[in-house]
């Protein structure tokens, strides 16, 4: 038993290596620092966010601060920019863009309409303020996420605290809204009996 | 760190603004014309030694690299609902003008561009531009444009499209209801050689491709994609990629839509999970059916003339001439009808047929002045027929009439209505 287990652990290993092992030896390792700085990709499970905390109210002085209320509205919403903010009742301005009318989903609205709470921090992290990207620290965009999170009645409270282990975890209004996306073969049709 | 520095974007638009100053000179004097300024602003005559001189300098520039001539006019024009560029100076949708297009490669110059928020065209040295592979891998690396191009590389005819590319009865020519479409030769690596490299390691499912222009855009591709044809590519049309397209590195996703084919490629990691990136959340959908119908997209194909807003001077021979492509693989086949979808006829290949590329495709034809209805559909090397409107609508279950909205990328078959004085109307309602 020992023995036909390690032979296959060797039989295992031996396929790996012949099967993985590099062809053409370009290419340096990137150091850790290097890997850190560029894994911005947030997965819905959180595991890339770094380190911060951020509450609403402290959201609400950089909504200000850092110009964001320029674009998008004093109430995040009327500005040349896309609506961030549901208000009951007022228009909305989803920014037009091609295929909006076969349901792209409003570029601003993500508290509303992304299942995850990921989505909105990886965002403002790597794509605001427009012209200023990637100066927000990562407290701004904590405290960012959770505004918009709080005014759009995803979270409750003001002082809530929001950080890299409990953001993935809020219950996003849509949370199912992603069905999961059927196994891509080669070679074969995008949908079934689909004419 | 490359990825710091940001191209500066007021010296981009300066030598913008100076090409498009030494087209407009070229074309004024290639067509003989003299330039129109008013008295108050014309400056001195310039001796005649410094106009020779700068006539001199625009010849050798001419000759260094070449211009279309100033009667050939086809321009881009912002697709639908939003200027290019939009309130805040960024480039948005913009469509190639299909109605003057022949053969199968699109100009580079008229390569649709598209980007989903919008997009400051980046300014990137390719010396100073990096791509890392890392994730789950077992040898993370970073590579230079420089060693990508000593792996062995792949010359690959593939379109692109995006997924809004849809026919609304509003359009008014070809270009406005088909052109987010277009075809390009792509040179690269193949994504699996880089990928191998690295290891992929057992239980990955998805790459995260990234892009490095201020958004940093990026998008989940499912690894069995990733491994079978994607392109990281340098090349296009035979010259480096365009900076609208994505200079100096590309991913080629073939025949997905276009959210896919991540421009300025910087990063690809290696993941176990969709990873619903700002790209990914905005093409979001709830029916798992119109999920499949936003990846890989179906077989489609367009009649390029005689279409909307052109003009039959009148009866007698013309060629119909359509274009046909399909996201699943080579087009097969390709239809037409003169009479509204009654019967249809064979036409004849006019390119190669490559996977995943803009196929030519005319049928000689005799118009005899009354007035008709054109359609072409096409079918896919998997059998895949390019539906009507009418038979998605039944596939759904679902009512159809004027302004049925197709879900999904939409790749139904379109009309154009010919009337008795030869002009070319958009037949969908």
């Amino acid at each position: 038993m020992g023995t036909s287990r390690l032979l296959m652990l060797v039989m295992i290993l031996g396929a790996s290596v012949s099967a993985q092992s590099p062809t053409y030896h370009l290419g340096r390792t990137p150091t850790a620092e290097e890997v850190r700085a560029w894994d911005i990709a947030i997965s819905p499970t959180g595991k890339e966010l770094p380190p911060g905390r951020g509450t609403a109210k402290e959201g609400a002085e950089l909504y200000v601060d850092r110009g964001c209320r320029t674009c998008h509205g004093p109430t995040g919403a009327g500005g040349k920019a896309p609506t961030l903010i549901v208000t009951k009742g007022a228009p909305t301005n989803p920014g037009t863009m091609p295929g909006m009318d076969m349901g792209i989903m409003a570029p601003g609205l993500m508290a509303v309409s992304a299942p995850y709470a990921t989505v909105m921090w990886d965002y403002i992290n790597r794509g605001m303020p427009l012209g200023r990207e990637g100066t927000l620290t990562p407290n701004e965009v904590y405290a960012l996420t959770a505004f918009l999170l709080y005014k759009n009645d995803v979270i409750k409270s003001e002082d809530e605290v929001l950080d890299a282990q409990n953001l993935p975890k809020i219950q996003m209004p849509n949370r199912d809204g992603y069905p999961g996306h059927p196994e891509w073969k080669h070679g074969e049709p995008r949908l079934r009996n689909y004419p | 760190m490359e990825s710091k520095k940001r191209p500066s974007r007021r010296k981009f638009l300066t030598s913008g603004a100076a090409v498009a100053g030494l087209a407009g000179a070229a074309v004024r004097s290639a067509s003989g014309q003299t330039p129109v300024s008013s008295p108050a602003n014309t400056p001195a005559p310039a001796p005649a030694a410094l106009a020779r001189a700068a006539a001199e300098k625009r010849l050798k520039d001419l000759i260094a690299y070449g211009e279309r001539s100033p009667f050939v006019t086809s321009l881009r024009e912002p697709a639908d609902g939003r200027p290019s560029p939009d309130a805040f100076g960024l480039t948005f949708h913009v469509v190639t003008p299909l109605g003057e297009s022949v053969g199968s490669i699109t100009p580079s110059s008229l390569h649709y561009v598209a980007a989903h928020r919008g997009f400051y065209v980046p300014n990137i040295d390719p010396k100073e531009h990096r791509l890392m592979i890392h994730g789950m891998v077992d040898r993370p690396l970073i590579f230079t444009v420089d060693e990508i191009k000593r792996l062995p590389s792949i010359t690959r005819v593939h379109f692109l499209e995006c997924i809004g590319n849809r026919s609304r009865p509003a359009h008014k020519t070809v270009a406005q209801t088909h052109g987010m479409t277009s075809c390009s030769e792509w040179t690269g690596v193949l994504l699996s050689v880089l990928l191998k490299e690295a290891g992929v390691q057992s239980g990955a499912s998805w790459i995260v491709s990234e892009g490095a222009e201020e958004i940093k855009g990026a998008s989940s591709v499912p690894l069995a994609k990733a491994m079978d044809d994607c392109l990281v590519c340098y090349g296009m049309n035979g010259e480096p990629v365009r900076p609208q397209q994505g200079f100096p590195l590309r991913l080629i996703v073939p025949g997905f839509e276009g959210i896919y084919q991540t421009k300025y490629l910087r990063r690809i990691k290696v993941v176990d999970r969709y990873y619903m990136t700002y790209n990914d959340y905005g093409h979001l959908q709830k029916d798992p059916k119109v999920v499949a119908l936003t990846e890989q997209l179906g077989p489609k194909s367009v009649i390029t003339f005689p279409s909307a807003g052109q003009q039959l001077p009148g009866p007698g021979f013309y060629e119909i001439s359509a274009l046909a492509w399909s996201g699943a693989g080579a087009v097969r086949r390709l239809e037409i009808s003169t009479d509204g979808g009654r019967s249809w006829k064979d036409a004849e290949l006019r390119t190669p047929a490559y996977r995943m590329a803009h196929t030519r495709f005319a049928l000689p034809w005799t118009w005899d002045g009354k007035a008709c209805e054109l359609m072409s559909r096409c079918t896919d090397e998997l059998g895949t027929v390019q539906p009507t409107r009418a038979q998605v609508a039944k596939y759904w279950n679902e009512p159809f009439g004027p302004g049925y909205r197709v879900k999904g990328a939409d790749n139904t078959v379109q009309m154009w209505q010919v009337a008795s004085d030869g002009s070319v109307h958009n037949g969908n309602v």
